[in-house]
């Protein structure tokens, strides 16, 4: 401490422990979040907290087994980039989420809103139905005029504030002159309670405030699985950070000066650093290096780059710094051109109506003719408006879709949550419907149904000493076919040969020499091979013809399970890839798929999607790529892996955390399921709906009949729902 | 029935107090990971002495 290091300042020894340092501004601690889709026990959550805390960086680190997340407090300068290592060697995949999109879902304000209300209705029915049992159990005269007058002085207060969520949808669709499901429950609700005030008031028998609390419950309960559900899928999609720069590199008089990509304007000149994504579309003006263009187009073998290329953004730089000359920027790049394609396509799905929506379409309209009809009926018959009130207030609570409410919310939650534990994420609310209509399933290749990394597939054909030298120039590079080839070779248990002045010749290759023999590993052009069809690296020794060294793009987890579970359930397989023919017709070899179709552009596969539509077929369509949000946006339901670029989550339905493939195809098996469920709930809401409907229009219904149809009903279809878990 | 003088605001009173309950649970975010808490309990790490 600088206090004890000058004693002899200190007057009095007191003074010693008074802080000498000057307050320094304390940088603040950063949040880190992390989506950890691979977590399932307690012992995950100890390790992951364990490896987490163990980090010099971390000061605070807690999973959530619900949401799959990690939330970490850390050192200002810690990065995610940091942690998510730390994590894979621990054994888990981990991807970083923005926490600044995370604020907002963490302060949930409407999800506790619903949940209050929901807690206020709950607890006052049951003070109310503790008083309603007292009056069915036999409570006359004094007594049961104070237990009406207790309960609606309970009633009425609760009802104001726990029903606002449907007194607000209610009106804000008859503003606009239409009708919704929450029409008939709001007229359900008001005519219970005046009715049952009116029979309070004249002493009457029967009143429903019972009734109408419960309805209030069951229906909220209904609303709130609805948004929870829906809450966690929406946020979790959206906080998976966008893999498109924010920042790019502008030289301006020969100074590099980090600026926001969307300050970039035509002509400006940007560094892109080996590693770095295109910001902008332009013209590279220096500079020699590789690209990858497999988001944009799905070609999996890099492209050479020197000046004069004109590239697009969204492309990889691989090896050498490039200065790029921009063209075009912002929202007239190749990117956002495509992402007005999904604009297109997208407003066709929005025609989808659910299973809800036609189930009240019909069901409005009915109760209220139902409801009218039988007051006009007992009004002519009996003359009497109070008994033709009741009445029609008893076919409308009575009819009033407890079940219809929770049918469908139960069945998504159940079918969400466990699809959610599977490592997916359903983000459209009629996702499940659309998933379960599906017949036939279209890939994108590269991405996709392969990881994108390439993988050394002619290992055994090289004599010892070649991989000795190869290795050894491979080592000194980060080219990704450099990497696949060191990985296969250390794996072989080779150790690289020595070699002196290596060095890394930026968009061709490495080179060395080797006992005065130069040797060189990298493009056939440079090197002296033949180009062909397959992905290869050429390695030349001295005067040797050289060697082809052949890669192939390794498979996803869980492809060929997921191709197989497809085939069994007699759903059509078709493969589109942006590739080359070789490539694909290798692949769709590999895979037993018939039904393939390669060098597709961006175009073709949404025009491909949009033809099997036409013919009547339901597409499901699994793609990452830039080149297929425009085919994602125009199936009838769509997947993209969590590696997806930006575009491509936005415009599917559904988010595969994992890495692994083989949930895709149980998903649609649940989704077959839950409509089943879906439809069963409805057929149990109309039985019970036939036999009290005419109790309640032949003036026969009570509170207890109608409190026992309400519950029965609501609880049975929640249990048919819980059956899908 | 005198009683119910009694009974009556007792059992309000009862419904209330749940009510507060579930509300205080509500804010002070103990809903915000129920499987991992479920699971947490499981597990031995902070058996011995409580997380700082």
């Amino acid at each position: 401490m600088t206090a004890q290091a000058t004693p002899a300042r200190a007057a009095c020894p007191g003074c010693i422990a008074a802080p000498a340092e000057p307050a320094r501004p304390v940088p603040e601690d950063v949040q880190i979040a992390l989506a950890l889709p691979g977590i399932h026990c307690s012992a995950c959550i100890a390790t992951v907290e364990r490896a987490l805390n163990a980090h010099p960086g971390v000061e605070d680190a807690r999973v959530n087994l619900t949401l799959k997340r990690a939330m970490i407090k850390a050192a200002p300068d810690t990065r995610a980039t940091d942690l998510i290592p730390v994590l894979e060697r621990a054994g888990f995949e981990a991807h970083e989420l923005d926490p600044g999109a995370l604020s907002a879902t963490q302060t949930d304000k409407a999800g506790r809103d619903l949940l209050m209300r929901l807690a206020v209705a709950g607890f006052a029915s049951m003070n109310v139905m503790l008083l309603s049992v007292s009056v069915w159990s036999g409570a006359t005269d004094a007594t049961r005029d104070m237990f009406h007058w207790i309960s609606a002085a309970i009633a009425l207060p609760a009802i104001a504030f726990s029903a606002q969520p449907f007194f607000a949808n209610a009106w804000s669709a008859l503003r606009v002159r239409r009708l919704n499901m929450d029409v008939p429950i709001v007229l359900a609700i008001l005519l219970a309670l005046i009715t049952s005030l009116w029979e309070t008031a004249l002493s009457g028998e029967h009143a429903y405030f019972d009734a109408a609390l419960t309805l209030t419950f069951f229906l909220l309960a209904g609303r709130y699985l609805d948004y929870r559900t829906r809450a966690a899928a929406r946020s979790a999609a959206e906080e998976l950070t966008a893999l498109e720069v924010p920042r790019a590199i502008r030289l301006t008089d020969g100074a590099e000066e980090e600026v926001a990509v969307a300050s970039l304007s035509v002509g400006d000149l940007i560094l892109v650093r080996p590693g770095g994504r295109m910001p902008v579309d332009g013209e590279i003006i220096s500079g020699q290096s590789e690209l990858d263009r497999s988001l944009l187009t799905g070609e999996t073998l890099p492209v050479f780059a020197e000046a004069g290329l004109s590239v697009s953004a969204g492309e990889v730089n691989l090896t050498g710094p490039l200065t790029v000359r921009a063209t075009a920027v912002g929202e007239d790049t190749s990117l956002h051109r495509m992402a007005d394609l999904v604009a297109i396509a997208e407003s066709g799905r929005s025609r989808y109506t659910s299973l809800a929506d036609k189930a009240a379409k019909l069901y409005a309209p009915g109760v209220h003719i139902l409801s009218a009809l039988s007051f006009l009926g007992w009004y002519i018959y009996s003359g009497d408006i109070r008994t033709a009130l009741n009445i029609a207030a008893a076919v409308l609570i009575i009819t009033c879709p407890c079940a219809l409410g929770l049918a469908v919310p139960a069945v998504t939650t159940a079918a969400s949550g466990r699809l959610f534990r599977n490592g997916m994420l359903i983000k459209h609310a009629t996702a499940l419907e659309r998933l379960a209509e599906v017949d036939t399933v279209v890939f994108d290749k590269t991405g996709t149904l392969t990881s994108g990394t390439p993988e050394l597939t002619d290992l055994g054909d090289h004599s010892r000493s070649d991989l000795e030298i190869a290795l050894a120039l491979a080592e000194a590079s980060s080219h990704p076919l450099s990497l696949a080839l060191s990985m296969a070779v250390r794996e072989a248990g080779i150790k690289p040969a020595a070699l002196r002045d290596i060095v890394e010749v930026p968009g061709y290759g490495t080179e060395g020499f080797y006992r005065d023999q130069r040797v060189r590993l990298g493009r056939a052009v440079w090197v002296g091979g033949e180009d062909g069809e397959q992905t290869a690296a050429w390695l030349a020794i001295g005067s040797r013809p050289p060697l082809r060294f052949t890669f192939t793009d390794s498979l996803r987890a869980g492809a060929a399970e997921a191709i197989a579970a497809f085939r069994a359930t007699g759903k059509e397989v078709i493969l589109i890839s942006g590739d080359t023919q070789g490539a694909v017709r290798a692949l769709a070899a590999k895979l037993g798929i018939e039904n393939w179709i390669a060098q597709a552009l961006p175009q073709d596969k949404a025009a491909k999607v949009q033809e099997l539509s036409d013919q009547g077929r339901h597409v499901l369509m699994v793609g990452d790529g830039l080149n297929d949000t425009a085919a994602l946006a125009a199936a009838h339901v769509s997947i993209s892996p969590a590696s997806a670029l930006d575009a491509a989550r936005v415009a599917s339905d559904i988010v595969l955390l994992g890495n692994d493939l083989s949930p895709i195809a149980e998903a649609c098996d649940t989704a077959v399921k839950a409509t089943r469920r879906i439809r069963e709930n409805f057929r149990i809401a109309t039985v019970y709906n036939v036999i009290a409907v005419p109790l309640a229009v032949a003036g026969l219904a009570t509170p207890l009949i109608a409190a026992l149809a309400m519950s029965t009903s609501s609880i049975t279809v929640s249990l048919n729902a819980l059956r899908l878990r | 029935m005198e009683v119910l003088a009694y009974l009556i605001p007792i059992s309000l009173l009862l419904g209330g107090v749940g009510l507060v309950a579930f509300i205080y649970t509500v804010r002070s975010n103990q809903y915000e990971d129920p499987e991992g808490d479920a699971r947490r309990i499981l597990s031995d790490q902070w058996d011995d002495r409580p997380k700082p």
